[in-house]
């Protein structure tokens, strides 16, 4: 890994593994452009780079069917804001260089109505890494992929628990930056247990990939964090920070908490956000 | 509609279409299609196109839901010359009656046969979305009939104007959840199914009300409402003597459509002409018109055409009828445009609620506000085509509408008599 030549992709890989050499897992921070509130964009952007080795940046869109509560909350605020991917890329390119790599994480039509030939480009002069297209999986991204690679952004590939072996060992092998361990069937927001039948599957994933493998969906808290050291090499978290962000605390702090480095008790969750729709028709 | 595509393009394309090759292998009809989903429902969604590619057109699943169709849904369904109406439009008008199936509406084509299907593979409860509550019912009456049990997801905002609907699915024993999210209609409704289905993908079927949604969903559902215009067709040649000059339908997601427009495209002779909701006019947010005013993007899993502004951001629609207020259309409706061998035109609330009263008046039928959509476009062809010989989808029957039709057609007349 040269530090002088390293494309953008290289850096979110070199970030997580910076991090997961020395055992613990890296954290991969998620927020929703523009929420809880426009103006705080950059300032929040940076309290999550105080505490966090990568940042995911969400594209707010009206019909976000991979999330729960929480963030369909936050993407119908951030875009009630008028918070577009062109505002975002402007703000980042604004910014002073965030000290970490920053990914966008975005649903696949504000891309294709941005323009999927003038992304890369402008992608990449704002300063980002990668993309995470939740609803782009691997045998339709070849237009977006092609696109990204000119400019060497990442385009990571999720993979889940019932993603079949031969699935698992290709996506593994095509993604790019990381790979995306989904932890759980079902939508962002909801507290994870982390069985032993999880840890086998990340231990899986992990045994197939070249790449870091990261877990995302449903992590919360330091415990998660705690039990899943050794099976990943970096965790993301979503909703839970997002509220942490709604309620005004510290980010930094949190992630910190995260880590174990300052133990906290879990948070009360607001307004039942740990629970997805899908949850009461079981 | 922008749609960059050339004459050569557009020719081979077309071409395809008639003789009936789409969609291809990766669900894709032209450029549209595909399959856009989270990863999560990949293996269901394989699993699923495995199924329907070995089981579909099995003698003994052809066998089993022929005999659901005809001694459970009431089919064939008839279809009525339309005398009266003839006469007032000096054409010669002809209605394929949906409304006649069992349930109300030709949903139940659809539902017995996916509610089939997934028992085949294994399912152990069903979902399903709702708009204007037809497809919630027709599922819920399947399921019923197939001991499975059935969650339908609904926009608030169609459970207070398709009320009956909503008790209907109780009594057949579905539980009926209220989707308060998004713009609370169709469309929240399918994020909130689609929500459900990716919480248990292995054990949960996703029965997908329209010829929208991800490979192999539009295939799946033209398949199973193509009986309407295998049907309609003979009964055309049958009872008219000859094929119609025209068929029209209503469209929304496009099922009823694509089911009566499917056996009609390599007949070179007859006008295809599908309906949309005009609403209340031109502007974004007036109608729920996306072959008339969308624009190419992804939403459901599918690349089709879209009613969405300049960021992406999908927009809220507005239709009288809740069963066509819906933001994107079926990918091979947007084909069928793209190539020309059908054409798409509009319908305003207005026009659907006089097409409602004139139908009523003329024939002794209430159409579904959706369908009076299609009768409403159906005038304005006869008006040009004095003579012509004219088939309309009549997709459904109107009961549901009461509490609308109480509010516009009903009071007007209360109003006028009193």
């Amino acid at each position: 890994m040269s530090a002088t030549s390293e494309r953008p992709r290289e850096r979110i890989t070199a970030a997580i593994r910076a991090v997961s050499r020395s055992g613990d897992p890296a954290l991969v921070a998620y927020l929703t452009a523009g929420f809880p509130r426009r103006e705080r964009f950059a300032e929040d952007l940076h309290a999550l780079a105080r505490g966090a080795d990568v940042i995911e940046i969400g594209v707010p869109f009206t019909d976000p069917m991979a999330d729960g509560v929480t963030i369909q909350r936050a993407s119908a605020a951030a875009l009630a804001q008028g918070v577009t991917l062109e505002w975002i890329l402007a703000e980042l390119a604004a910014l002073q260089a965030v000290r970490v790599p920053v990914l966008l994480m975005s649903y696949l039509n504000p891309l294709l109505a941005f323009g999927v030939t003038r992304l890369p480009q402008a992608a990449a002069r704002a300063g980002v890494s990668g993309l995470i297209v939740p609803d782009l999986p691997f045998d339709e991204s070849s237009p977006l992929g092609d696109a990204l690679a000119s400019e060497g952004l990442a385009l990571v590939q999720m993979v889940t628990p019932v993603t079949g072996p031969e699935r698992l060992a290709r996506l593994c092998e095509v993604s790019e930056g990381f790979v995306y361990a989904v932890t759980m069937t079902g939508t962002t927001g909801r507290t994870v247990a982390v069985p032993p039948e999880t840890i086998e599957y990340l231990d899986g994933v992990r045994s197939r990939s070249r790449l870091p493998v990261c877990a995302g969906f449903g992590i919360r808290g330091a415990e998660q964090v705690a039990r899943l050291r050794g099976h990943v090499d970096g965790v993301i978290v979503g909703s839970a920070l997002v509220e942490v962000l709604e309620r005004g605390e510290d980010p930094a702090r949190w992630l910190a908490g995260l880590r174990g480095g300052e133990p906290r008790p879990r948070a009360v969750t607001p307004r039942g956000s740990d629970r997805s729709p899908g949850d009461r028709s079981r | 509609m922008t749609l960059e595509m050339g004459q050569a393009d557009r020719e081979r394309l077309l071409a395809e279409v008639l003789a009936g090759r789409v969609p291809d292998a990766r669900g894709r009809f032209g450029p549209f299609g595909g399959r856009y989903v989270p990863e999560t429902l990949i293996p269901a969604l394989e699993r699923l196109e495995r199924g329907v590619r070995e089981q579909l057109h099995r003698e003994d699943f052809q066998a089993a839901l022929g005999s659901e169709l005809t001694t459970w849904a009431g089919r064939p369904t008839a279809l009525t010359r339309a005398g009266r109406l003839s006469s007032r439009w000096g054409a010669e008008v002809w209605l394929k009656r949906e409304d006649l199936a069992h349930t109300g509406a030709h949903k139940i084509n659809n539902a017995i046969g996916q509610a089939l299907l997934a028992r085949r593979l294994g399912a152990r409860r069903i979902v399903a979305e709702t708009g204007a509550g037809q497809h919630g019912v027709a599922s819920a009456a399947a399921c019923a009939r197939l001991g499975l049990p059935c969650t339908v997801y609904m926009g608030e905002v169609d459970m207070e104007r398709q009320a009956p609907n909503v008790g209907r699915m109780r009594l057949l024993g579905t539980t009926v959840v209220a989707v308060k999210s998004g713009d609370r209609t169709l469309r929240a409704a399918i994020d909130e199914a689609i929500r459900d289905w990716v919480s248990d993908p292995l054990h949960t079927y996703y029965l997908l009300g329209s010829s929208i949604g991800p490979h192999p969903y539009p295939y799946l559902v033209r398949e199973l409402q193509a009986v309407i215009g295998r049907e309609a067709r003979a009964q055309m040649l049958a009872q008219a003597g000859g094929l119609p000059d025209a068929v029209i339908a209503c469209v929304g997601g496009g099922s009823n459509a694509i089911g009566l427009f499917h056996a009609f495209v390599p007949d070179a002779s007859v006008e295809i002409i599908g309906i949309e909701a005009g609403g209340r006019g031109r502007g974004l947010g007036e109608n729920a018109a996306t072959l008339a005013f969308g624009r190419p993007g992804v939403l459901h899993g599918c690349y089709s055409l879209l009613l969405q502004d300049e960021h992406g951001q999908v927009q809220e629609t507005h239709s009288i009828s809740a069963g066509l207020d819906y933001s994107s259309v079926g990918p091979e409706h947007a084909l069928l445009l793209a190539t020309g061998r059908a054409r798409y035109d509009t319908a305003t609330d207005a026009e659907a609620l006089d097409a409602v009263k004139e139908c009523c008046e003329s024939e002794g039928i209430l159409p579904a506000l959706e369908s009076a959509h299609a009768i409403a476009g159906a005038k304005r062809w006869a008006e040009r085509h004095r003579g012509g010989r004219l088939l309309i989808g009549l997709s459904g029957r109107g009961d549901k509408d009461m509490s609308t039709l109480q509010q516009t057609l009903i009071a007007r007349l209360a109003a006028v008599s009193s």
